[in-house]
């Protein structure tokens, strides 16, 4: 590993973050704007975090409860680093899809675990809700990602963005993929109807209902990771990465890494729009929504690909 | 405890406090007041009808998040205690576990006439004629019920107050914390 590399590590590390937090903070503008109110600014979340980071007592309750947090930052930073983000992809190789399913699980279990190490009965519920909808929508989406691997015939995530480059995108190849992909993206984003684990008015924002403070702040952080990461994922996968332009040229890379955000923002957008209008499922209907209806036609997405493929 | 040595007069907030808070206050205090003021989550305690009027202040009417104020449902992510009404003895317990929870630094703000001097009520037997006894209170509006405006004034003078270092409630709940309890346990006979 160069210098380079490094130096591009620290600086995704950095950036993703900040995006993930503009992005954040847009949200909050538009779902303001949906319900006729003017809204914070849209750096209100830089503020938050830099509020949450200088409160002066953080009440902690073990050491397993301190651990939570930064399990989850440092989880969601390691899927960051297989994960193309518009041309730019620091690790890769053959394969690497299967090691980001594994990785994307492991910071929603450092958030079990600190959440279970404070004692409060609604992070209790709130984790149990976590880990069911994570279930639950890993499902649908694991055969997805098999009809996509099979199509492409690789399970190497840059392979596949540079063979949607030559050929068409997958949403337009494989569109009932990309249908329950957006549908296992509303879960994992964690938007209404799918935000039973936070759900302030029952179980009082559930796993972080004893996080306050630097904690809290390392959480948001967290979240702002998982939007790009997972917006990003979809975006790899079905919109061919954002690569439109010629990245040979530093233009290209420049107008491509800018189409990148665009895309994982109108992801972002999408679901954000279902989350402005849509009540909240229980958990048992969700669980129930997902393994009927998007699994039926991921099965029968993959069924697609195998016939197609056969050809 | 703190020794008397290491304890210094923090002129900004003008109470005293240890010499540990008084270098993390000083620290790029400016920034983070700003961001504190910026971003005052609460934590609502309806106790009386002044929780009425949080309704229109936080929908499309008044629309409070435009000061990055937002409504928070556990007492550990908030920063600012909303006392909406009169107070009685049991109520008073859960404020001050509720206080009790939130992480530094807190405010109070505290409707109407009633934590001031028990309103209409003030003459029951089990209502809290002076809110500030036992818990210490950064502002206060007067009125019965006062409007969401003069609630938007309250909250943009305790943001002016936060900017200034005045709002020092929480210092001084640490500085009295004895007085405080004292005052708290004469009226709870058994503690909680």
């Amino acid at each position: 590993m160069s210098i380079t590399d490094i130096v591009a590590i620290i600086g995704m590390a950095v950036f993703v973050p900040l995006l993930g937090l503009l992005f954040m903070g847009i949200a909050r503008k538009i779902t303001a704007r949906i319900q006729n109110r003017i809204g914070p600014p849209f750096y209100q979340q830089y503020i938050d975090v830099m509020k949450l980071f200088s409160k002066r007592s953080n009440i902690s309750h073990s050491w397993v409860f301190d651990i939570g947090p930064i399990f989850a930052v440092v989880g969601m930073l390691t899927t960051m680093l297989f994960i193309p983000m518009g041309g730019f992809q620091l690790l890769s190789f053959d394969g690497d899809l299967i090691v980001i399913m594994y990785l994307m699980v492991i910071s929603g279990l450092g958030i079990a675990l600190g959440a279970g190490a404070s004692g409060n009965p609604n992070s209790g519920i709130g984790v149990m809700r976590a880990l069911v909808l994570m279930m639950s929508y890993e499902l649908p989406f694991v055969l997805i990602l098999l009809s996509v691997m099979l199509y492409y015939n690789t399970t190497s995530l840059a392979e596949i963005v540079s063979k949607q480059a030559d050929m068409a995108w997958a949403v337009l190849a494989l569109p009932l993929s990309a249908i329950v992909a957006d549908i296992c993206l509303q879960g994992q984003f964690g938007e209404k109807p799918f935000d039973q684990p936070i759900a302030p008015a029952e179980v009082a924002t559930g796993p972080m209902v004893e996080y306050g403070g630097k904690y809290l702040g390392m959480l948001m952080l967290w979240h702002a990771i998982a939007i790009i990461v997972e917006g990003s994922l979809f975006v790899n996968l079905f919109l061919g990465g954002g690569i439109v332009f010629d990245p040979s040229t530093y233009v290209g890379m420049a107008l491509n890494f800018l189409v990148w955000i665009g895309l994982v923002f109108l992801m972002f957008f999408i679901a954000l729009l279902i989350n402005a209008v849509m009540p909240r499922y229980r958990i048992d209907q969700a669980f129930a929504f997902y393994w009927k209806w998007p699994t039926i036609l991921a099965i029968i997405a993959l069924i697609y690909v195998m016939v197609v493929s056969s050809w | 405890m703190v020794d008397e040595k290491e304890k210094i007069v923090s002129e900004d907030m003008g109470v005293q406090v240890d010499k540990k808070e008084d270098i993390e206050m000083r620290s790029f205090g400016t920034i983070k007041r700003w961001a504190t003021k910026r971003s005052l989550w609460m934590v609502h305690y309806c106790t009386g009808c002044g929780g009425i009027e949080l309704a229109p202040l936080m929908t499309s009417r008044y629309d409070m998040e435009r000061f990055g104020m937002h409504p928070m449902v556990t007492p550990r992510q908030s920063d600012l205690l909303l006392i909406t009404g009169y107070v009685n003895i049991k109520t008073l317990k859960r404020i001050i576990r509720t206080y009790e929870q939130m992480p530094d630094p807190k405010y109070v703000v505290a409707f109407g006439s009633c934590p001031i001097n028990g309103g209409p009520y003030w003459d029951s037997h089990v209502t809290i004629n002076h809110l500030d006894k036992y818990l210490p209170v950064d502002i206060y509006i007067a009125g019965c019920m006062p409007r969401p405006q003069s609630i938007v004034k309250a909250f943009d003078d305790l943001m002016d107050m936060i900017q200034e270092g005045k709002a020092d409630g929480y210092l001084r709940y640490k500085k009295y914390y004895d007085k405080y309890k004292a005052n708290q346990e004469k009226i709870f006979r058994k503690w909680w």
